[in-house]
């Protein structure tokens, strides 16, 4: 057996960064394939000459905006929670978490909103029930991002400091969302 | 030069990853479960998807025996006829959700951490929640079916507890298939990069990502049809739809990309049986990639066929539909052949050792291979073969092929899996039984399936001996049945007895085989350097060519 040669240095792990982004890949493929359905069945609907919108209903544009602008803030919170990791800034890190939570729970709580207001039966055709099953799948993706900043500042700030991976997992999920709900906004709420 | 470093170190990154509890500080019982439940042994929790997975892959094969030899005799019927849409639910979903892509992902769970040098399975607490929301998910799916539930159901209850634990049972092999891509990705033993990763864990990554973009349709897809079934059925049509919507979940092109270790495993065994280095890796590799591409039309729904009359339409219009057929139908095909064709040019010269794995492999990858190139054909309109019982052998040939791999893949790690060594001679003829099973089953449907037998139906007339070709499936079932049978059987009498296999029983190359039989709760003692696709050959005489 000839000499051996010395192992290298262990390579970055980044493990719940590649796990976030397998998941957030999945959730692509979830709002992509709902998307291409709803898109589908408003095609056939409308080539049809049938009314896709059901009568009497008027989607609140103003709280659907809200709610797309504030992903914008809620994206560079995440991202100043990892600028502030690197720098060992744990106040920061973890007011930034908690401002990207705060701001899903605003979120969630247009989306109610926005049910109460619409007040769409969820029987009576193709677009109540698609309605509702899209936007209840992105809320709950919405749900599992607050978990996941709630987690992620527990774990910061109970003393995991010097994992910061978990932070910019953190962060591209937050981003991942930002992504889903720009094209939900655009084909759900614009162009209906 | 040598290419394997057993460097042992306390501080490797993997330690502290998902090793179960000791078990010998617990008392025996209570804590002994409570281990396999909370278990992170990603060894265990192959095990229990892999064992899982057979047990109902032997209910499935009865379940598509009875179908076969019911439809044999078209004027009297062994089952209630209201049953019959209930049972040919039971064989789709069962045969997808249950068999094929859990024991794909079980045997990617228990291997492909041994194989890339890693300690332990990323996020080995999501890959154990993942197997428990299988289990229970397809439990709920199949008391779902049986009580008039399910696709075709009438039992409104049922069919929405259907669709409830359907959804489940799909996040569950989700969860796991995460977990596994990314062990590959982030785990690979120092040295290791993506072109030195074994065939096996190569096709694994590929099925990962597959199933990334397939699992998550369905979800979506359930997600709209149980709203709609709650509220109302007006926008996907109520239960008899329900086929339609989550048909591409159990129908090529996505049984494709649930087969996809099958070549994978195939080309491991070659590679071992040859006692050579793997020719042309790369080749190979893009081969398996070339299979993958099967994902794309299964998530968006679509065949991508060429339509009727399209030979006499506009040039245009030809080249509009003849594009993505090539793209999507023929590249899966081209992939397949690659795969095969690489694996016999392994196999030629010196004659390769004559291994039940082996057999299982290459049969299972070539009668996969015949049912990817099969479906190529049934998405020509011109073929008229859609809505045949010709898609079904396509599927029964991809997914029983995957099957027989899988059962060869058992057969081949099992010292790994669970210290015992099979009597390799007894597992030899049920590799034939079981290839002929799964040739029985499908062979006689294609022919059918060009009489215009149609599919899931039990009353039809067409020229020729139907009730032949249709106890011929039957009795391939039967056959498939008693092989994983079989195969379960010799691995529970080998499990049982107390002599410890031998670390490298194959003489095999890649790294699983450099730890003890069984391997040892962190698999590896030492973090090893890799420095060729066949680590341990080259520590062998003569394999520093």
């Amino acid at each position: 057996m000839l000499a051996l040669p010395a192992a290298p240095a262990a390579a970055p792990r980044r493990q719940i960064l590649v796990g976030t982004a397998l998941a957030c890949a999945a959730g692509v493929a979830l709002i992509g394939s709902m998307i291409a359905t709803w898109v589908t069945f408003r095609n056939q609907a409308l080539n049809s000459g049938a009314k896709w919108l059901p009568k009497g209903v008027a989607v609140p544009e103003v709280a659907s905006n809200v709610m797309l602008i504030a992903f914008l803030p809620a994206c560079v919170f995440a991202q100043w929670a990892v600028y502030s990791a690197k720098r060992n800034d744990n106040k920061h890190v973890g007011l930034a978490l908690g401002l990207t939570a705060l701001i899903g729970v605003m979120v969630i709580n247009a989306q109610a909103y926005i049910y109460k207001q619409m007040a769409v039966p969820a029987k009576g055709g193709a677009y109540n029930s698609m309605f509702y099953a899209i936007t209840a799948v992105f809320l709950v993706l919405m749900i599992i991002g607050v978990i996941f900043s709630v987690v992620t500042a527990i774990r910061y700030l109970g003393g995991r400091s010097a994992d910061r991976e978990v932070v910019s997992a953190h962060a591209l999920y937050w981003y991942f969302l930002a992504a889903a709900f720009a094209v939900v906004w655009f084909v759900v709420y614009v162009t209906k | 030069m040598t290419t394997l470093d057993p460097h042992v170190s306390s501080t490797h990154p993997d330690a502290a990853v998902g090793t179960a509890p000791d078990a010998s500080t617990a008392s025996p019982s209570a804590d002994a479960l409570v281990n396999w439940v909370t278990t992170a042994d990603h060894k265990r929790i192959g095990r229990m998807f892999v064992v899982g997975a057979l047990a109902a892959g032997v209910a499935v094969a009865v379940i598509a025996a009875v179908l076969g030899l019911d439809r044999a005799d078209t004027t009297r019927s062994m089952v209630d006829i209201g049953a019959i849409p209930q049972f040919f639910a039971a064989y789709r979903v069962g045969l997808v959700m249950c068999v094929a892509i859990p024991l794909m992902v079980g045997l990617s769970v228990a291997v492909v951490p041994l194989q890339i040098g890693a300690r332990a399975l990323a996020f080995g607490r999501l890959a154990v929640t993942g197997f428990w929301m299988w289990l229970f998910g397809a439990v709920v799916v199949v008391v779902s079916i049986a009580a008039n539930g399910g696709p075709g159901g009438g039992n409104q209850r049922f069919v929405s507890l259907f669709q409830t634990a359907h959804i489940v049972l799909a996040l569950g092999l989700l969860a796991a298939v995460v977990s596994v891509g990314a062990t590959i990705l982030t785990t690979r033993a120092p040295g290791m990069n993506m072109r030195r990763v074994p065939p096996f864990t190569w096709s694994v990554l590929v099925f990962c990502l597959g199933l990334i973009l397939i699992l998550p349709a369905v979800v979506g897809m359930l997600a709209y049809t149980w709203i709609d079934y709650r509220h109302g059925r007006a926008g996907y049509g109520g239960t008899k739809a329900l086929s339609t919507w989550l048909g591409f979940a159990y129908s090529q092109p996505a049984t494709i990309v649930y087969a996809i270790p099958a070549f994978g495993f195939a080309l491991e065994a070659i590679a071992t049986a040859s006692r050579r280095r793997l020719p042309m890796r790369g080749i190979a590799f893009a081969g398996v990639g070339l299979l993958g591409v099967a994902a794309l039309p299964a998530m968006t729904r679509s065949q991508f066929g060429l339509e009727r009359n399209v030979f006499n339409g506009s040039f245009s219009n030809f080249l509009n539909q003849a594009i993505p057929y090539a793209l999507f139908n023929l590249l899966p095909v081209l992939g397949g052949l690659t795969v095969l064709g690489v694996g016999l040019l392994a196999l030629a010269g010196k004659p390769p050792k004559l291994m039940s794995p082996l057999l299982f492999g290459f049969f299972g990858a070539g009668l996969a291979f015949v049912g990817v190139a099969g479906s190529a054909v049934a998405a020509i309109g011109d073929a008229k073969l859609g809505g045949t019982v010709y898609e079904e052998a396509m599927t029964v040939l991809i997914l029983g092929g995957a099957v027989l791999a899988a059962l060869g893949a058992v057969t081949y790690w099992s010292p790994k899996l669970t210290g015992g060594t099979v009597d390799d001679r007894k597992v030899l003829p049920l590799a034939l039984i079981g290839a002929l099973g799964v040739v029985l089953a499908g062979v006689p449907y294609i022919i059918a399936g060009f009489a215009k037998q149609p599919a899931a139906a039990m009353a039809f007339e067409y020229g020729g001996p139907k009730s032949l070709w249709n106890i011929l499936a039957g009795v391939g079932h039967v056959l498939i049945a008693l092989t994983v049978i079989g195969v379960l059987a010799l691995h529970l009498a080998a499990a049982r007895r107390t002599d410890p296999a031998i670390d490298d029983p194959w003489d095999a190359q890649t790294l699983e085989w450099a730890t003890p039989s069984p391997a040892p709760d962190d698999n590896f003692s030492a973090v090893h350097s890799v420095m060729s696709p066949e680590p341990l050959l080259d520590l062998k005489p003569g394999g520093q060519s």
